[in-house]
This record gives C-alpha cells, sequence and structure tokens, in this order.
C-alpha cells in the first residue's frame, strides 16, 4: 500500500519492540529459561547461589574472547589462533616469573601478548592480503609452538598470591571477579558494536567490503583493529585463566578456538559475515556454561555435552533454512 | 520519424533459400519491475551470419541466456531444426548443439587450454578413463581450425583475452555446435586480433554454423554479418538482410525515440571551472586524459563497453593510483589516494556494478544513505539514530524513492529504487563533484525518468555532474558537453549544439577519423 | 613437460624437501640410510592419505574440520567391533571402517549440498559431535593392544619387499587418488566447482552434488586412517588424533593447495605431509627438542600460503594496447 503512496515512508513498519521479539536473540532467551527450568527440575544443586557461581567460569574467558570474535567474524574474518595467542601470553607470563616479574609486570606482559599476536594476524591478513583462516591456522602453530618451545613438557607455578584474584577472586558475595570484568567486556563490545561508528563500519565491511571501500570506508584499519582487539581480549583470557588455574602449560586453553567460535555463531553471528548482536553472544555463551553445568551436576561428562554443543550449532543454522525452504515450496 | 525505420521489419525480408535453423517467436520475459523481453522474435540460418544490434538494456543479453538455458522464457516458443524445444539447464542447450562465447569468457583459469575445450565431454580410454594424450591431440587439432597457435597443454591463466576467446570457441566446435552466439567478442581484441576473427567467423559460416553475432560496431557488423535484428526496450524493432539496409537506418532503429521529449533536460547556469584533469595517465588503462568541469554542468563520458572511462573514474576517485598527472579542484592541486580522500574533498562516485560496489545489501536503506557521511550523524563516534533517520528521509525523499520502510534492507528494494539510494547516499554527504557511472543501467523506465530529473536538478542547484554513459539517448539528453574515449584515450569532445547519434557512434568506434 | 615441472611450486617443494633432507645428512647421515628414510615415509603416511581426502574437499572451495573426529569414530567402532568379537575377519573391518567413514562424511556433504551451510560451520558442529559420539560408543575406556586381536594389529606392520603394509595402502591411495584426479571426469569436476563454480554449472556440472561426494570421499579416507591409525598404534581412545585436523589441513596449505579452492595437486598434498614427517623425524636427529616441530609448521603454513597468494594474485584487464603503450 505504501507503494502506491510512495511520499511519505514510515522510519520503522513495526516498532522496536516487536523487532526485538521476533529476534533471534529472543529465541535464545527462550532456550536460557527452558536449560534453566530443566536443570533446576533435574538437580537439587542447581539452585545453590555458590554453585552457580561455580558454573560462570565455565564459559567466562571463552566468552570474552568470543565477544572480539564476534565483531570479527561480523566483519568477515576469523581468527583461529586465539588459544593459541592464551598459550603464549601465559608461558610468556611464566617465564618473566621466573625473572621475578611481579603481578603488574604479569597481567602487562599478557595483555602485551596478546595485542602483539593481534597485530602479526592483523598485519598478514590486511598487509600481504591473505585469506584469515589459513593465516590463523599458522599463527595458531606457530604460538602454541613457541609456548612448547619454552616450556616443553614442564610448568610454570608459584605465581604471586596476589595474582590468583583476576581467576579467583570475588568482587561481592557470590560475584566473581571474572563474572564482573566479562561484563564489562560484554557492555563495552555492545556498545561498540551497536552504537558507535565503528560498529556501522563493521557491519558494512561484512555486507560488502568493496562497498564499504567505495563508501569511504578505510576497510584494511578497521580489520586490522579487529585483529588487534581480539588478540588483546585473548590477553585478558590469559590473565585470568593463568590465575584461576595457578600454573602455565603450554597446552592450556587447547582447542579453545573451536569453542569460542561455535559460541558467536550460536549467538546467531552470521560465519559470513554481515550479521549478528553482542547480546546474542552474550546468551550464547550463558546457554553453553548452564548446560556445560546442568550435563555436570547429572555427572554427564563435558564431552557428551560436547554433541549436544554441535547439535545445536548445526540444528539452529539449519532450522530456519528448513523452515523457509518449506514455506517457499508451499508458497509455490 | 519512425517511417523511414518500417520497410526494413522482418516479414518484409526478402525470403532466404534455406529454411531457419532456430527460431523465436513471441518470448517474453519479466523480472520484478522490468520487462526485459517482449514478444521478440529471431531466426537463426545456417551458414549465415545474424547481428543483434541495440542499446545496453535492450534485452540482448536476456536474450543470450535464453537461448543458453540459464533462463526460462515466460512465454513464447523456440523451434530448432523444425522441433520445438525447451532448455531448462545449460545443459540442455550445449548438447541441443547451442553454444555462447561470451564477453568475458567462462572459463577456468586453472586448467589446461585442452581441458577447457573438453571439460564434461573429455575423450575416455580404457576402464572410462580420461585419454590426455587424445584429448591434447584432438585439442590441438581444433585450435589449428580456429588457427590460434595455443599450447593446449598450457594454463588458461597465462593466455590473453584474445587466446581466451579462441579457447572458448575451440570449444564450441569441440561439442559440434550448430549454432554459435559471440557476444561482443571484439570487445577488448587488437587490431590483428579483431581480423584474425573475422576470418574465423568466415571459416565456421563455410561449415554451416548459424552465427548470433552481438556487436556495437556498426562497420564490423556491415562487414561480416548477412543478416541483422534490431531490440529496443525489450522489443523486436527491425530485422532484414544487411545488404538492404545502412549506418543510418540502424542507428535509427536502435535509437529510435525522439531525445529531447523523454529527457527532463533543464539549461542550468554554467558557472566556474571546478574540477581539472590533466595528463591523467594509468600505467595499463588510460593515457593523457584531460579535461575540465564547470559548475552546474553535466558532462557525458561516451564510449564502449571497455574504452576504459570506468578506470578512469575509480582512479578520479582514489581506488587506484595514476601513474601521472594532476587534478585540480577548485584551482588547488589535489592529491586523492583513497575514497575517504575523495569524499572528503567532495567527489563522490557512483559505480557502475551496484550491487558489489555501490548497494550494502544487508545494511537498512536508512545506513545505505548515511555510511559515508556518519561523521555528521555521529557525536564523539556514538551513532545518534533519530538524526540517521532525518538524513535518510530527506535525500530518500527528493529522490521519489519507494520502500515500505527506512529500516528495511536496502536488497528488498526494485534495482532502480536501489540507485536512487545510492545516488541519495552520495548526496548527503553534499558534494561538489559526483560521478555517475551508468546511472540508469538495467533499472526500470519509472526510475530512470525519476534519475534523469534528478540529475537536471542537482545540475541547476550546481553541482558540477560526470556521468558515464553507453546509453546514446541518455548522453545525447543529458550532457551539456560530451567527451568520447576509446582504447583508454580521448578521441572526441562535442558540444550538446548539433551534436547526433551517428557522431558518437563513429567515435566511439574508430569508424571515421573524427578526433577533436 | 619438464621444464613445465621444474616451474611449478611442487618442484619448489620438493627442492625444499630435499635440501632439508641433504643438509641433516651432511651432519647425520644415518638420517639418510634407507631404513630411517623408510620409517619416516611410514610415520608420514596416515597423514598422506588424509591430506589426499582433504585436499578433495578444498578442491570444491569447502574445507573439513571433522576428520580427525571421523578418524577417531571409525577407528573406535572396528576397534571395539574387534575387542568384542575377535573372530570377525581383518578385511571386512577394513571395509567397515571406509564405511562408517563415508557415512560420516556423507553427512557433512549433505548439509553443504542440501541445506547450503557454510562447510566450517557443518564441520565445526560434526567434529564435536563425532568426538562425543566417540566417547558414548566407548564410554570413556581405552581398547588396549590386549584386547585387540593379533591380526589386527598385524596387519599395517606386515612387510612387504621392504615397506610395512601401512606404507604400501599409502602408494596406493596416492595411485588411486591420481587416477581419480587426473583420469576421471568427477575429479576434473573438483577443479572446476571449485575453480568457477558459475562457469561450472554452464558445463552441465551440478556444484552441490560434487562436493558431497568430495565429502564423501574424504570421509572414506577418513575411516581407513582410522583403523590404520589404531592398528598400527594398537590403542584406541577418545582422544586420538586430537588436533589432528588442523595438520592436515596445514599439509595442504604446505602442498599448494589453494583454500580458495580450484588449486592444488595430488603431487602437492603428498610433499606436503611429506614436509611435515620429514621435520618432524629429523628433529631428534639433529638433536632439537620435538617441541620445535608444532612452531616450525607454523611457520611453514604462513611462508607457504603467502607464497602461494603471490603466485594467484591476478593481473589485471589491460586497456591500452600494449603497441601504444611502448610507443
Amino acid at each position: 500500500m505504501s507503494d502506491t503512496t510512495a511520499r511519505a515512508i514510515p522510519d520503522r513498519l513495526e516498532s522496536r519492540w516487536t523487532t526485538w521479539l521476533k529476534s533471534w536473540e529472543m529465541l535464545l532467551v527462550g532456550v536460557v529459561v527452558f536449560v534453566f527450568a530443566v536443570n533446576a527440575y533435574a538437580s537439587p544443586y542447581f539452585l545453590n547461589a555458590w554453585n552457580l557461581s561455580d558454573a560462570t567460569f565455565n564459559f567466562t574467558e571463552k566468552a570474552m574472547i568470543a565477544m572480539a570474535m564476534a565483531l570479527l567474524i561480523i566483519a568477515g574474518e576469523i581468527d583461529l589462533s586465539v588459544a593459541a595467542i592464551i598459550a603464549l601470553a601465559s608461558t610468556l607470563m611464566g617465564l618473566a616469573l621466573q625473572y621475578g616479574a611481579g603481578t603488574p609486570e604479569l597481567v602487562m606482559i599478557g595483555l602485551g601478548v596478546g595485542l602483539l599476536c593481534g597485530a602479526f594476524n592483523g598485519l598478514l591478513v590486511t598487509g600481504l592480503g591473505l585469506p584469515s583462516i589459513v593465516v590463523t591456522i599458522g599463527t595458531m602453530s606457530l604460538f602454541r609452538g613457541i609456548a612448547y618451545i619454552i616450556l616443553g613438557d614442564k610448568a610454570f607455578t608459584g605465581y604471586p598470591v596476589d595474582f590468583a584474584f583476576f581467576g579467583q577472586g570475588y568482587v561481592w558475595w557470590v560475584i566473581s571477579f571474572e563474572l564482573v570484568l566479562f561484563l564489562f567486556i560484554a557492555l563495552i563490545f555492545g556498545v561498540l558494536l551497536h552504537a558507535t561508528y565503528f560498529g556501522r563500519m563493521v557491519y558494512a565491511i561484512g555486507n560488502n567490503a568493496t562497498g564499504a571501500l567505495f563508501s569511504g570506508i578505510r576497510v584494511a584499519r578497521v580489520k586490522f583493529i579487529l585483529f588487534l582487539l581480539t588478540g588483546l581480549m585473548s590477553g585478558v583470557a590469559a590473565v585470568c585463566l593463568t590465575s584461576r588455574l595457578g600454573s602455565t602449560r603450554p597446552s592450556i586453553a587447547f582447542a579453545w578456538e573451536l569453542e569460542v567460535v561455535t559460541m558467536v555463531v550460536l549467538g546467531g553471528v552470521s560465519i559470513l559475515g554481515g550479521s549478528g548482536s553482542i547480546p546474542g553472544v552474550v546468551l550464547a555463551a550463558l546457554i553453553m556454561g548452564l548446560v556445560t553445568f546442568g550435563f555436570g551436576l547429572a555427572n554427564v561428562p563435558g564431552i557428551v555435552m560436547s554433541i549436544f554443543i554441535g547439535m545445536l550449532l548445526i540444528g539452529v543454522i539449519a532450522a530456519p533454512i528448513v523452515w523457509r525452504r518449506l514455506r517457499g515450496e508451499s508458497a509455490n | 520519424m519512425l517511417n523511414s525505420a518500417s520497410p526494413a521489419i522482418a516479414q518484409h525480408a526478402s525470403p532466404s533459400a534455406t529454411q531457419p535453423l532456430l527460431t523465436l517467436d513471441g518470448v517474453s520475459k519479466s523480472f520484478p519491475g522490468v520487462r526485459a523481453l517482449s514478444e521478440v522474435a529471431l531466426d537463426l540460418y545456417p551458414g549465415t551470419v545474424t547481428a543483434l544490434v541495440g542499446e545496453n538494456g535492450a534485452g540482448k543479453s536476456t536474450l543470450v541466456k535464453i537461448l543458453t538455458g540459464i533462463y526460462q522464457p515466460d512465454e513464447g516458443t523456440i523451434t530448432l531444426a523444425g522441433e520445438p524445444v525447451s532448455f531448462s539447464t545449460a545443459y540442455d542447450a550445449a548438447r541441443a548443439g547451442i553454444t555462447a562465447i561470451h564477453q568475458e569468457t567462462v572459463l577456468f583459469d586453472e586448467l589446461s587450454v585442452a581441458e577447457n575445450i573438453y571439460l564434461g565431454h573429455a575423450p575416455r580410454g580404457p576402464f572410462g578413463l580420461i585419454d590426455w594424450k587424445r584429448m591434447n591431440k584432438d585439442a590441438a587439432a581444433l585450435l589449428r581450425r580456429v588457427g590460434a597457435d595455443i599450447d593446449p597443454e598450457a594454463r588458461l591463466r597465462g593466455l590473453g583475452i584474445a587466446s581466451k576467446h579462441l579457447v572458448a570457441i575451440a570449444r564450441a566446435l569441440s561439442v559440434e555446435a550448430r549454432i554459435v552466439i559471440m557476444d561482443e567478442p571484439t570487445a577488448a581484441l587488437s587490431h590483428k586480433e579483431i581480423n584474425e576473427l573475422y576470418e574465423l567467423v568466415e571459416r565456421l559460416k563455410a561449415e554451416g554454423k548459424a552465427i548470433l553475432f552481438i556487436s556495437h560496431k556498426f562497420d564490423e557488423i556491415f562487414r561480416i554479418a548477412d543478416r541483422y535484428t534490431v531490440f529496443r526496450d525489450g522489443e523486436c524493432v527491425g530485422a532484414g538482410l544487411i545488404a538492404d539496409t545502412s549506418h543510418d537506418e540502424l542507428v535509427h532503429l536502435m535509437v529510435g525515440r525522439s531525445v529531447d521529449k523523454i529527457f527532463p533536460k533543464t539549461e542550468a547556469e554554467i558557472g566556474e571551472k571546478v574540477f581539472t584533469v590533466s595528463g591523467y595517465s594509468h600505467p595499463t588503462e588510460f593515457a593523457d586524459i584531460g579535461f575540465e568541469l564547470r559548475r552546474g554542468e553535466i558532462l557525458g563520458f561516451y564510449g564502449l563497453v571497455g574504452a576504459g572511462r570506468s578506470e578512469l573514474m575509480q582512479a578520479l576517485f582514489g581506488i587506484t593510483r595514476p601513474s601521472r598527472g594532476a587534478v585540480r579542484i577548485d584551482g588547488e592541486v589535489a592529491v586523492i589516494r583513497s575514497p575517504a580522500e575523495a569524499i572528503r574533498r567532495g567527489i563522490v562516485y557512483v559505480p557502475e556494478e551496484r550491487g558489489s560496489q555501490g548497494a550494502i545489501a544487508g545494511l537498512p536503506i536508512f545506513q545505505n544513505v548515511t555510511l559515508p557521511s556518519l561523521g555528521k550523524t555521529t557525536r564523539a563516534g556514538f551513532l545518534k539514530l533519530a538524526e540517521e533517520f532525518r538524513l535518510a528521509r530527506e535525500y530518500t525523499s527528493r529522490l521519489e524513492l519507494r520502500a515500505a520502510a527506512l529500516d528495511r534492507d536496502i536488497a528488498t528494494l526494485s534495482g532502480g529504487n536501489q540507485q536512487k539510494v545510492v545516488i541519495a547516499k552520495w548526496l548527503a554527504t553534499k558534494p561538489k563533484v559526483i560521478i555517475l557511472d551508468e546511472p540508469t543501467k538495467g533499472i526500470d523506465i519509472g526510475s530512470k525518468a525519476a534519475v534523469h530529473e534528478f540529475m537536471s536538478e542537482l545540475a541547476s542547484e550546481g553541482l558540477s555532474i560526470i556521468m558515464v554513459s553507453s546509453e546514446i539517448p541518455e548522453v545525447l539528453g543529458m550532457a551539456d558537453r560530451v567527451i568520447v574515449m576509446r582504447e583508454g584515450r580521448i578521441v572526441g569532445e562535442f558540444a550538446r549544439e548539433g551534436l547526433d547519434a551517428e557522431t558518437l557512434v563513429r567515435a566511439a568506434a574508430g569508424i571515421d577519423k573524427v578526433q577533436s | 613437460m619438464i621444464s613445465r615441472f621444474l616451474k611449478s611450486r611442487e618442484a619448489l617443494l620438493a627442492g625444499a624437501i630435499v635440501l632439508l633432507t641433504v643438509l641433516i645428512a651432511i651432519r647425520f647421515p644415518a638420517f639418510v640410510s634407507a631404513a630411517n628414510l623408510v620409517r619416516v615415509f611410514n610415520d608420514t603416511s596416515i597423514l598422506i592419505i588424509l591430506a589426499l581426502g582433504q585436499m578433495m574437499v578444498i578442491l570444491t572451495r569447502c574445507i573439513d574440520l571433522s576428520m580427525a573426529a571421523n578418524l577417531a569414530l571409525s577407528g573406535m567402532v572396528v576397534a571395539m567391533l574387534n575387542a568384542a568379537i575377535p573372530g570377525i575377519p581383518v578385511p571386512a573391518l577394513i571395509a567397515l571402517a571406509i564405511a562408517v567413514g563415508a557415512i560420516l562424511g556423507a553427512f557433512n556433504g549433505i548439509f553443504v549440498w542440501k541445506l547450503d551451510i557454510p562447510p566450517i560451520v557443518v564441520t565445526l558442529g560434526t567434529l564435536t559431535i563425532f568426538r562425543g559420539l566417540v566417547f558414548v560408543l566407548s564410554g570413556g575406556a581405552w581398547v588396549n593392544a590386549h584386547q585387540m586381536s593379533d591380526a589386527f594389529k598385524a596387519f599395517p606392520r606386515a612387510v612387504f619387499f621392504g615397506l610395512p603394509v601401512l606404507s604400501w595402502v599409502a602408494i596406493f591411495i596416492v595411485v588411486l587418488m591420481t587416477v581419480l584426479i587426473g583420469r576421471t571426469a568427477l575429479g576434473r569436476a573438483f577443479y572446476a566447482v571449485g575453480g568457477n563454480p558459475t562457469a561450472a554449472v554452464y558445463t552441465g556440472i551440478d556444484v552441490g552434488r560434487t562436493r558431497f561426494v568430495a565429502f564423501t570421499l574424504a570421509g572414506a579416507l577418513a575411516g581407513l586412517s582410522g583403523y590404520l591409525w589404531i592398528s598400527r598404534y594398537a590403542v584406541a581412545y577418545v582422544d586420538i588424533a586430537g588436533g589432528f585436523e588442523l595438520d592436515i589441513i596445514a599439509a595442504c596449505v604446505i602442498g599448494g593447495i589453494s583454500i580458495a579452492g580450484g588449486i592444488g595437486s595430488v603431487g602437492g598434498a603428498v610433499l606436503g605431509a611429506l614436509f611435515f614427517g620429514v621435520i618432524k623425524n629429523a628433529l631428534p636427529v639433529v638433536n632439537i627438542s620435538p617441541f620445535w616441530q608444532l612452531a616450525i609448521s607454523g611457520a611453514a603454513i604462513i611462508v607457504a600460503v603467502a607464497f602461494n597468494a603471490r603466485a594467484e594474485r591476478r593481473r589485471g584487464r589491460i586497456i591500452l594496447r600494449q603497441s601504444e603503450a611502448a610507443s
């Protein structure tokens, strides 16, 4: 009907509330509630503040990386080296410890190594124009390889007592420092992606990088910054994880990259780039954490949970396609 | 004024000795918002070259896609050797003996020449395995037949465009094609290569193939074609024997309508020099480009496809780097290294490839509009949605955009409306110079008119416009001055007064030496 | 012919491997003893087989992250069956492993073909599903050497003409793949689909179906490798070949197979895998900690992909005539 009147085009067809209610994120909220309810019903130990607090450690570190990874994937790139960056950052922190570094130095080293690794990835991808999936498979071996060269089959232990706060400390009652840090990071990335110029450029690049370039966006620079941010978040995760474990082995955070990517995709980010949201990824992290925790209470091993996560990943992507196809065929 | 054209209409043409090999009758094809073909007819005779002539957007490429099975017609019949046929896939058409040699040859860069010729029907040896030896030998024989000196074992990647064409032709011969469609085969060839291609066409003719030859170049049509068919706006407006027609008549049929009536050209006041380009050269794409642009002026750039116009505009916009030359904006030398810089300097570019370079599908309409001017709708890097909607509303309403709502994905719009959004996006940056590259390519008549009207309006507001166009009526109707390019160089510059279609066509094709 | 080979990526890689071997041999002649070279090849056999499977998938512009998990699942199936019913002949078990692998591969392929889901997402999902199923199937328990029948363990180790059967299997697969890739319509279709999907459609090739077949065949090779891996190391557990999926891709990348599809050769994949084999086996010989291996392969991947990208960079269209440009 608006086709015939043509002149006044409304800003929106439906209110933001309606759009929000029909969104992927709403579906995830439903899943969170469902998983929560099933868990609460299945186990008497579930609804316990301390247990729930423990459960958050299942996902907070991975979810921190997932925030930056979400932006990177929306922009059409990927970083598979994040877990290896944790290993390298943690190893170099351990090495610095041997030379007497204190907590502030350790944190600086962890974040600095993350940034440098991110910059290295970013340079290879944007500077040389290489495909990020292959580059980061390479740097994944390289970064973790350096950790192995330094550590071999040994481990660094004996981190300072005050360093333990990042992974083991509580800010208030059952609220851990990691959880607060994660929520803070999620807020920052949420605002960055959804409310700033930078976030808009990320979406534009992911939907059509050439079109973005033709619109005057400095595509390479934005992508480089995203690799930097992903490296930095891996560094943050390295500090938290090292602090929580109190030791460093080169196999630390092994295969986390796949879990982080799963979290991002489950959160509704298109692996082809261009769409997705931070609330979605936060909810996906929550779901993965709750499922892990619930299965744990039910004495189901973590690896069985991975079947569930794997099916969830394929299922949530396949379902809309199957649905659209069924509807499309009935329409014809 | 169409009277002079009527004697050439199909039914009138003298009957040929042979029956047509392929006949299209009443074929129509529509796309959302556009009727690409409307009850067209076409006859192809064995051993005959039929030229298909028409402006861009006249429906030629749609016809080729129907003949090769990529599209299926909405209505109408195709008759091949007396039998009605329908092709539901590209493979069906190929098996029926119809093959097309495309402008941008669709071949496989990483495979060998022989394999490109025989992919899908390679000679088999024992156990059904591909017999490479025989394939290479057969390919060499085919290549000799088309007069190509190409190693069948070489990888296609290393070949030039002319050689790739020859490989595509060899492929056509390998499938025993009876009908060969050549879509602007000489657009990217050198003089020598073109002559070789003509010889080849003669040889195919002698072998009894029916050839459909699509070309913009009149000299070659008169040199090699026996028959012609002219399309205009998706309709067949004339057909007959080349011997019975003339350059003038074909141009007339092609352009058809009276130009001034359709184009809402208003005389804008042309002011001082805004933009000057001198000695502008690129290592491979264009050389010695010099022109100036004044306030309120619409400068047309005409030429054949591949004349280097888009490449020049993209260099001016900072996408590629020139090797020499200077650009002055308001008399001041400007070095433009990136689109961001060009935009800051007030030069914007509406690209030809709307899908891949202009519209950002996946983003809502209002975000497409505000993308290059986000600096103005943000505070300290934070978005101001209300401001964005205001800007989008202002510019889309000026262009009479038709859309359900501004927060819809731009991909949901028709081509014409997408183009309006893309133009709106650039106007919102308040430019001094706007470069429109084929601004009405592939959009419906209504949107075309809106875009043209708007161009006049902008010019009268003092904006300077460069319009790259391959559509003669558009160039004649809209431009105050026309520059013609051929093979990367400027070959002519014409004032609006007294300029006609023939002059442009001749200059672009290099028929007469109409050097400036 | 020969000059063309000398200019190819394969020749460069072969040269690099030979040079590496020679350098090692100068200091440590024992490295190039026949017995040691046989050992290096035998150690690399499974990686060669898997890399060839991955190559088919990558050629069609897809990727399979689930190959190592497929290997673990197929291997576990036959290991448990062997432990439970020792009487089943080994050839039947091998056939079963291949079949299980092919089914798992087809599962990946069907999602890519029929639902158009990006291969990286599908195989990321099936990677965790397959691995999880290994656990469900085995209950987390190991199948140890003493539970496996002697024939089951002996097969890959039996020596014919100086080479273990494991090596012969790899050689057989290389020959088979050379024929499949080079001499069949299917093999050429892999290149067409990955090199230019649009043009492939014009040539009458079904792009989705070709990809499906590539995934299924890669799965079959992963299944075969499952048996070989478990019988060779005489142990099966949940985490076998954990993380190996990336080694497989790395071997392909080093072997010059373009992740963008359509470029690569059997020789390249084999050499890419051998490069890994030589490095892995040479490190202890030259007294470098084996912990260097990972970093070296990472650096090799980066160098290889940078090198490939340079070779693949397209030339632009040239509008100005050469004669004019010259004058």
